[in-house]
């Protein structure tokens, strides 16, 4: 079942698994994220956060990364990026 | 948007590339048509690069590599390749049967993005009888294998009938089992041979019932693990399907021998005009074809679609099925409750018949 407060380890280098892709469609009008059998349209806040999911980078510098490129409070970044890869997580679209 | 105006031209996201009808099993509820396109008709390699660079500027996203089997084709690695260079999201869509391990590594080093492998049964000696063809079953097993070896994703499709709708748990856990990160539990859709076959595929309405309950169940238990989706047997439902998204909206079919379809049954209705990517780009078909625009928008829509409140969410249902039951193929899917033929999908439902398949054969 879903947790009411996810959480992700701070060490967590989260990634796309092999099959998962952001790409940029101007036929589609944006950033899209494509995989087995599914497309999702990544609104501007997801593209940051999916395009720092490399596997190298950790939760906690991505957190840090975005706090700081977009000025805005640490703990509202962490708890947004939370729950955005965790429900990617879920759907099996991000490896933690 | 006035009920005269022009319809919108849609963005299509998904293109099925049927690249051969052969294929060696001989499931009695294949989705190709009863006439089959022999192997002397199917486009060449060159073709299909033509065809996939059309399409990525179309704006489709997602190709889906299928058949009949697709590794019926020698040159399927050129053909995954050309997809790949193309821009294009490359799906497989196999019964396994035909690809050999070796094929496998190419195909990955090509580009391939995603595996869908067919599963008949849980329970190898059904599966084998169910596709007609010994072996198939652990064909299946060593290429999933060679797939999460690759670290590929892998999805498991069950097509389900009366035959084994008791064993959606089993299919879930073989699916696990052998890694997959997504499993359909896909009912039979009545069309081509399974239209043939329904009598002997028709699940009860008790089974149905069980059925959706065992699926929600199993989404519980195995929330974060594997995806599990369901596609419902539309002849016990009240609403129909929105069919392919809409007529014309988001998805192309291309068969064997070329021709350009809004989905893989459509040349079921008589007196549609499809052209072919022999004599016409994608972006013209995809605009201008008879075919693409006998049933876009809602003018072509009869009572009671015409003037509902869904008729902009479902299009209608599936305008095969609306041609196959009622012989006409602009009434309302008789899946839907207020269909003047509702009536008659109840009655079909109801008829089992414990008789051989007819298996799928060229």
């Amino acid at each position: 079942m879903n947790d009411p407060t996810p959480t992700i380890a701070p060490d967590a280098r989260p990634r796309l698994p092999r099959g998962v892709r952001l790409v940029h469609n101007e036929a589609q009008g944006g950033w899209v994220v494509l995989a087995p059998e599914r497309v999702f349209k990544a609104d501007a806040i997801a593209v940051e956060i999916v395009k720092r999911c490399t596997g190298e980078a950790t939760l906690a510098a991505i957190v840090d990364d975005l706090a700081k490129t977009f000025n805005a409070p640490r703990e509202r970044i962490l708890a947004d990026v939370t729950t955005l890869l965790r429900g990617l997580a879920d759907k099996k679209l991000l490896e933690l | 948007m006035t009920e005269n105006g022009p319809v919108p031209l849609h963005t299509p996201l998904g293109l099925l590339a049927e690249l051969t009808h052969r294929c060696p099993l001989g499931c009695p509820y294949c989705s190709n048509p009863l006439a089959l396109d022999p192997r002397q008709s199917e486009l060449d390699a060159p073709t299909w690069a033509r065809v996939f660079g059309e399409a990525a500027a179309l704006g489709v996203l997602h190709v889906h590599l299928s058949g009949g089997e697709p590794g019926a084709r020698r040159d399927l690695v050129a053909i995954t390749a050309s997809a790949h260079a193309a821009g294009l999201y490359t799906n497989l869509i196999t019964s396994a049967v035909g690809i050999a391990t070796a094929t496998l590594d190419k195909l990955a080093d090509a580009g391939l993005d995603h595996v869908q492998i067919s599963i008949q049964d849980s329970e190898p000696q059904s599966a084998d009888h169910i596709a007609g063809y010994e072996g198939a079953f652990a064909r299946k097993r060593a290429l999933a294998a060679d797939v999460v070896r690759l670290k590929l994703p892998l999805t498991i499709n069950a097509v389900m009938h009366r035959a084994n709708i008791d064993r959606i748990e089993n299919m879930v856990d073989l699916a696990l089992s052998l890694g997959a990160s997504r499993v359909e539990i896909a009912h039979v859709q009545y069309y081509g041979w399974a239209l043939k076959n329904r009598a002997m595929l028709m699940p009860s309405a008790e089974q149905v019932e069980r059925a959706a309950k065992t699926v929600e169940e199993l989404r519980r238990r195995h929330h974060g693990e594997i995806v599990i989706d369901a596609i419902v047997p539309d002849y016990f439902a009240r609403l129909p399907k929105p069919c392919v998204g809409g007529w014309g909206r988001r998805s192309l079919n291309v068969t064997p021998a070329g021709k350009v379809l809004p989905c893989h049954a459509a040349e079921s209705i008589p007196g549609l005009e499809f052209w072919s990517v022999r004599e016409h780009s994608l972006m013209d078909i995809w605009a201008n074809s008879p075919a693409f625009n006998a049933f876009r928008g809602t003018d072509w829509m009869k009572e009671p679609c015409r003037s509902c409140a869904r008729r902009d969410i479902d299009f209608g249902g599936c305008r095969c099925q609306a041609f196959a039951l009622t012989g006409d193929a602009r009434a309302t899917d008789p899946v839907c409750h207020l269909a003047p033929s509702h009536g008659d999908i109840v009655a079909l439902a109801a008829v089992r018949e414990d008789a051989p398949y007819v298996y799928r054969r060229m």
